[in-house]
Parts: C-alpha cells; structure tokens; sequence
C-alpha cells in the first residue's frame, strides 16, 4: 500500500499545465525562429508581386550585410543606447538610495514610484510622436524659448546629428528611469538593514555608505539592468523609427540596426533580413549568456565578498 | 476524484484561454462567412426581381480594397444600387442583396500595398466571397498593378468595357496611366488631377498692389519668371513656397524616361530630377523657400499654411485644396486664389482596377462604369465633392460654368477654368513599378544635402544606398552628366 502511493506522481500535472505555453511557443515562436535562420541562406524577395527565390546563396547574405553599413549601424544604435543609458543609471542610482534611505523620511515615495513611472506606460511610438511635434522647427519648444527671449531664431533640432540623438536619448532615459529605479529600490531593500544601521552607529558619513554599501550589495542586480538594457537598446526600434520618419535622418546617423532590419522588409526580404536576425541573435545571445552567468555562479560570491569587505573596513 | 475534476476543468479553462487568442480570428471568419451565405440564400429571390440575370450567379460580397474613404463617397453618391452602408462604414448594402465590403488600410509607409500584395497573392485560393473584386492603386504604383505580366487587373475589354467609345471623354494621360506596357488599359479613374498655383490673396495684395489672378499668373507663368517674384517677394519678408519638396512633382512628373526601363535593373536618375536639386539648393540658399520647413505632409509644413506663416504658395491639385489646404487654414473664407502653375503637372489620382479572379464581374463592370464613365455622374462628383473629374467635354463646361463650379474658399473663384487647360496640356511622365520609393527616398536623401548637413556626392550615396534597400533586385543607379 505504501509502496503503491510513492509510485504515485504529481509531476505529469506540471507538464500538462505547461503544455499550452511551449505548444503555443513551437508554434508560434520556434518554427519562425528556425525559418529565419534557414532563410538568411537564401536569396528571397518580393519584386513587385513577383517572389524572387528562394535560391540557396550560402553565406552571401552575411557578407554583402559586412560590407553594407551594418558596422555604422551598429554604432549608432551603441551611441543612441549610451546617451540614454548613462542618465538613466545614474538618477535611477540617486532616486533608489534616497527613496530607500530611512533617514531622509521622504514623504510620498509611493506617490513618486508611480509617477517616476508613468512615461513608461506611454507608447513608445505616441511619446516619440508627441517630441516630434514639440521640438519641431515651428513647434511649442521652439516658440517658448523664442517668446522667452533666450533664442533669436528657431533650433533645428532634428536637423542636426547632436539634436536627433539627444532627443532620441532623452526620450529613452525618460521611459526607463522609472523602471530602473524600481529595480534598484528592490534591491536596495534586499540588503539586511543591519548593515546599514552598524555603520551609522560606526559614524560612516552616507556618502562612504553609497559606495562602500550600497553599490557593492546591490552589484548583481546593477549588472542584471545593464545587461537586460543592452539587449533592450539593440533592439531600439520605435523611438527614433517616429522621430526620423524611418530614415534615420539626418545622414543615417540615427538609424538603428531594427529599423535597418525594417527597411529590408518593405520589400519582404527575408534572407538580408534573416542573415541581420541571425548577427542580432548572437550578440543577444552572447549577452544573454553574460547574465545567466552573473546571476548564477558570481551572485553569492559577490555579494559576499562585498560585504566582508565592508566588515574589514569596519575593523 | 473530486480534485481530478478540478484540475481537469482548470486546464481546459486555461487551454482555452491560451487557444482563444490565437482562434479568435479565424473564428470570427467562418462566422463571417456563414452569415453571408445565409443572407444570400435568404435574398436569392430579390434578384429575380432585380431582374440581373448576369448578375444573378454571382458572389454576394465584393472586397473593395482601398486607402480611404474617397472612393466608397464617391461609389454612394453615384452608383444607383446603393441602398445603404453600415455606420461604421464598412459595408454597403446593394439593392439586389449584394454587401460591398470594404477592406480600408493606409497608404503610408506602404501597409495598404502589403495587405493588398498578400491578398492578391491568395487571390487563387481564396473563398469566392473573399476574393478582392476592386482594388484602387495610386499614380505612384499603377504600374506595379496594371504590368502584363503580373496580370491581377483585367484588361477592361475583358470586362466588357471598350475604353475607345466607353472612356473616350476621359483625358487621354489617365488612360495611358492606367494601361500596361502593351497599351492594353487595366484600369480607370474617375479623377483626374491637374495641379495649380495657390497663393494667399493678402500677401499678393501687399507685394503687388494686387490679388487678380490673371496679373499673379503672369507673375508666376514659367520658372524664369517666377524666380524675379521670388526675389521681389523674398524683399518683403516672404517665401514663394513652403518647401524644396513643393516643386518636385513639376519636375518628377515630367521627366523623359522612366526611373527604371521595363526588364532593366538600373535606375536612370533623370536629368530633370537633378535639375530639381539644383534649383532647389539655390532657392533654398537665396531665402525663397522656408527653411524651416522639411518635406511635406508634417507639422511644419501644415503649419506654413496657416495665417501666420509668410508662405506665399502652394502647389496642389483640386484634392490638395480641399483636403489639405483647407483644413489646415485658419482664417476665413475667401484668403486664397488659384492661377496657372509655372509648369504644367499632375500630382495624384487614383485608379480603380477590377481583380483577375473575381466572382462579380458585373457589378464591378456597372462600379466602374457608374464612377469613372458616366458624364452626369462624373459632374455631379465635381460638384459636391469639388474632384476635378475625368471628362474632358464637362470640364470644359465647368470652367465657364461659374454660377455653378465658384468656390467659397477661393472667393468665389472658379478653379475649373484654370484645372481645365492645365490638364489638356499635362505630359505624363512614363512610370515605372518603383516610381513610389524612388520619389521618397531621392526628397530624403537630398533633404540632408539642402540643409548643409552633407555634400553633393554623399546625398547622392545615400540614396544609392537607401533604394538598393528597397529594391533588393535594384544593381546600379546611373547619374546624368
């Protein structure tokens, strides 16, 4: 009797609940994923109505993509996620230590948390709209600060490399401060409060705290934002898709690698498509693999380690 | 067991809930489908009635593909067999029974002519009632629909209709327009689109003393001329036009050759099209266009036609007046004028092509001829939707019909009496199947240039460049001298 109610699983339970997911996932995810890269073999696209191909072309996909301006694409988007990124990180670090700091008593965090939030429920492609209008040549901005008397004439913001760009970072900085220093808060709050209150009582000033504390502890969790926002920044599509009406304007200095990727698809070509898919899989893939091992092998140790360095120094 | 039961439903519900998303639509379709199989059964006797035999054996639903709501305004206003159309202005009801749908995506950024090119793709396979029946395309890819080869618009003599006794009031461009390479015409319109010279009457009045159309068309009558008016308008603190890209339909539309020769995979950048460039750039730099102004169809560009902007003229057909001119004036009636562009052109139009595979051929046959051939209907579109229509005999009447044709937004001027000469004399341009990017990204790439951001020859790379994307099959892009 005993032995018959061991034999007895639960388990198959669990793979039928998760059934539907990797069903939906093979189907809808899996096979797409596996005919992309089959097709960045292949010369195939629409002329017209007429579909040329698919011909087997080999490699040829991934060396006309080397020769074309995918390098500087690249870099652009590198550039476009950098402006964005290092504002975004720096006020998300601020805004997390003082939300969190239980000395400075700030009064409706919960307040702040939702609104610091907000943009990011905005859609990317309405907030990129919503500045192109307002920093248009004649738009609200540029009619404040004339009628302010700080300009004498129009900025052409989105005329010149440096304005695009700002504004593109600015934009994304927006959308994703909020998020980040959520995160950061999370991981703030992680850290055992005692720790905190031990070098209060050692007269630790809070500055040396958010150095020698607070930065250290939460080093995973920073390296995880880093990581997930690079992915999230190759991908950097509808922001400066709007902005630059799909051209990346002006002189191709803010088209990124997708919108590359889209202007392959208006003509439905799947293999130049597929082979720039295949390269963006790897760098994400690559990067993926950076997390998995942070968060998995290097999360203990570090944190450890952080914190008998804290303790060494309290001695 | 209890729990058994439990889990089981669980699961089900969750499967189906995960399912439902992904069934919705196919589910939605069959629905669809039956209902309108149910209703023509019902209306089987109606026809009858109607007395169509050659319609009787038809398909109950024709797909109308199309970009907007123009063409389905139009269809209600003169097709006689229109009782109705639902509220949300999707499907038209037919006397005999028959339900037009129409299958609305937009033009920008090439999405109506994805699900277009997917539609007529399936087109072989599809259900009877989901087969396309009409679909519209515009000047910039008629070509791509009416080529020979790819055979998805029936020739009209197909249909039934003899486009030389049927069509022979129509301006002889639109027919040439919409007809393939072997001259064999796949489609037709009921518009046509000359396109003039519209200025604001108070800012003539302040640098010529004068708002008499007859005296500013001298002023602006051929591109020498119009470059002195510049100037004595650049003098009192006004741009001629809005943009650089304002002109470009003058020039692009009258170029020698095609962009792209039939069979070729070259692209021949016409000598005019550089002309353009160079026009534009000096008038750019000596201060006659708004150099705020990037482009067209943005918030710049609407804005220069309101009544604080220092914009002198637009250059637009009758639909550009209508749609977008005046909605974006602010002042009253009565501000602007029309007179005689420096350069005759044609700037839009849209083609009505009835599908190879569809199962209504006769209402698609009466549509066509109802919207694009019929005279009386043709003048009454002109009269309460302000097209200037496709028939030489009553444009003519039109313009000297001022009781009749006089707009209020113009102040009472009669725009037809300058439409009609100007379509007589519109040259058309031989199109090609890439006219649309090619015209969209050589704005693009020399928009950078006018505005100094880079030189002559990286415009010139970029455009390369941005079309070679765009047409994959595209190998070499051939400058002029």
């Amino acid at each position: 009797m005993k032995q018959k109610r061991k034999s007895i699983s639960y388990s198959k339970w669990g793979y039928i609940f998760i059934l539907p997911f990797f069903v939906c996932f093979f189907i809808f995810s899996f096979i797409p994923l596996v005919d992309t890269v089959r097709y960045s073999f292949f010369e195939y696209y629409r002329s017209g109505l007429k579909d040329i191909g698919p011909n087997f072309v080999g490699l040829e996909n991934y060396g006309s993509l080397i020769k074309s301006d995918m390098i500087k694409y690249a870099g652009n988007t590198l550039v476009l996620w950098i402006i964005g990124f290092i504002p975004q990180i720096v006020i998300a670090l601020l805004l997390a230590a003082w939300f969190v700091d239980a000395r400075l008593k700030i009064h409706g965090v919960q307040f702040f948390k939702v609104v610091i939030y907000l943009p990011n429920l905005i859609m990317a492609s309405a907030f990129a709209m919503l500045f192109f209008t307002m920093f248009s040549t004649n738009g609200p901005i540029n009619s404040i600060l004339i009628s302010r008397g700080l300009i004498d004439s129009q900025i052409d913001f989105m005329g010149s490399v440096f304005g695009t760009r700002s504004l593109v970072g600015l934009m994304n900085f927006l959308m994703w401060f909020g998020n980040t220093t959520i995160m950061l808060m999370a991981a703030i709050m992680g850290i055992s409060p005692d720790i905190f209150e031990a070098s209060e009582i050692d007269g630790c000033s809070s500055v040396r705290r958010f150095f020698y504390i607070t930065l250290p502890l939460i080093r995973p969790i920073l390296a995880y934002t880093l990581i997930t926002s690079i992915i999230g920044g190759l991908q950097m599509f509808d922001v400066p898709q709007i902005l630059t009406n799909g051209q990346g304007n002006p002189d191709r200095t803010s088209m990124t690698l997708i919108m590359f990727l889209n202007s392959h698809l208006k003509s439905n070509n799947y293999g130049m498509a597929g082979a720039l898919s295949v390269y963006l899989f790897l760098v994400s893939g690559f990067l993926c693999f950076l997390v998995y091992r942070m968060t998995n092998n290097e999360d203990m140790d570090s944190s450890k380690a952080a914190a008998k360095k804290a303790k060494g120094r309290r001695k | 067991m209890k729990k058994k039961i439990v889990s089981i439903l669980l699961m089900a519900a969750i499967a189906a809930g995960t399912l439902s998303g992904c069934g919705g639509q196919s589910g939605a379709q069959t629905g669809g489908t039956a209902d309108t199989q149910s209703g023509s059964d019902a209306q089987g006797g109606n026809d009858a009635q109607a007395g169509e035999t050659a319609a009787a054996d038809e398909g109950k639903v024709i797909n109308i593909y199309c970009w907007n709501n123009e063409f389905r305004e139009r269809v209600e206003l003169v097709y006689p067999e229109v009782v109705e159309t639902s509220s949300d202005g999707t499907v038209t009801t037919l006397k005999d029974g028959t339900e037009i749908h129409w299958v609305v995506n937009p033009n920008q950024d090439g999405v109506y002519q994805q699900k277009l090119d997917e539609a007529l793709i399936n087109q072989a396979n599809a259900a009877a009632d989901d087969k396309v029946d009409i679909f519209l395309s515009e000047t910039d890819y008629v070509n791509k629909y009416t080529d020979a080869a790819a055979d998805v618009a029936i020739p009209l003599t197909d249909l039934g209709i003899d486009p030389d006794t049927d069509l022979a009031d129509q301006y002889a461009f639109t027919k040439v327009t919409a007809s393939d390479e072997n001259g064999v015409q796949r489609g037709s319109t009921w518009q046509c689109c000359p396109g003039l010279l519209v200025y604001r009457r108070d800012i003539a009045q302040d640098v010529f003393g004068t708002d008499d159309p007859e005296t500013i068309g001298e002023k602006v009558k051929d591109w020498d001329t119009i470059k002195a008016t510049a100037a004595e308008l650049k003098a009192k603190g006004y741009y001629t036009f809005a943009s650089y890209a304002d002109t470009f339909r003058l020039y692009g539309n009258s170029i020698d050759a095609p962009w792209v020769a039939p069979g070729e995979t070259t692209i021949k950048v016409d000598q005019k099209i550089m002309n353009w460039v160079s026009d534009s750039k000096e008038w750019l730099d000596a201060g006659y266009l708004d150099s705020t102004v990037k482009g067209q169809w943005n918030s710049d560009w609407n804005q220069a036609m309101g009544s604080a902007s220092k914009v002198f003229a637009f250059l637009f057909p009758a639909w550009g007046i209508d749609f977008t001119l005046k909605p974006n004036w602010d002042g009253g009636d009565g501000a602007w004028a029309v007179t005689n562009p420096p350069q005759e052109y044609n700037w839009g139009g849209s083609y009505v092509h009835a599908c190879t595979g569809t199962d209504n051929p006769q209402h698609v046959k009466d549509i066509i001829l109802a919207v694009t051939a019929d005279k009386d209907n043709l003048l009454k579109i002109s009269k309460e939707k302000t097209d200037f229509t496709n028939t030489q005999s009553s444009m003519r009447e039109a313009a000297t019909d001022d009781a009749n044709f006089s707009s209020e937004f113009l102040g009472g001027q009669n725009a037809f009496k300058y439409f009609a000469p100007v379509a007589e004399n519109i040259k058309m341009a031989p199109l090609s199947a890439y006219d649309q990017g090619c015209v969209e990204l050589i704005q693009n790439s020399f928009s950078d240039y006018f505005q100094g951001m880079v030189d002559f020859d990286k415009a010139k790379t970029n455009f390369e460049t941005a079309i070679k994307e765009r047409y994959p099959e595209i190998t070499e892009i051939q400058w002029p001298e």
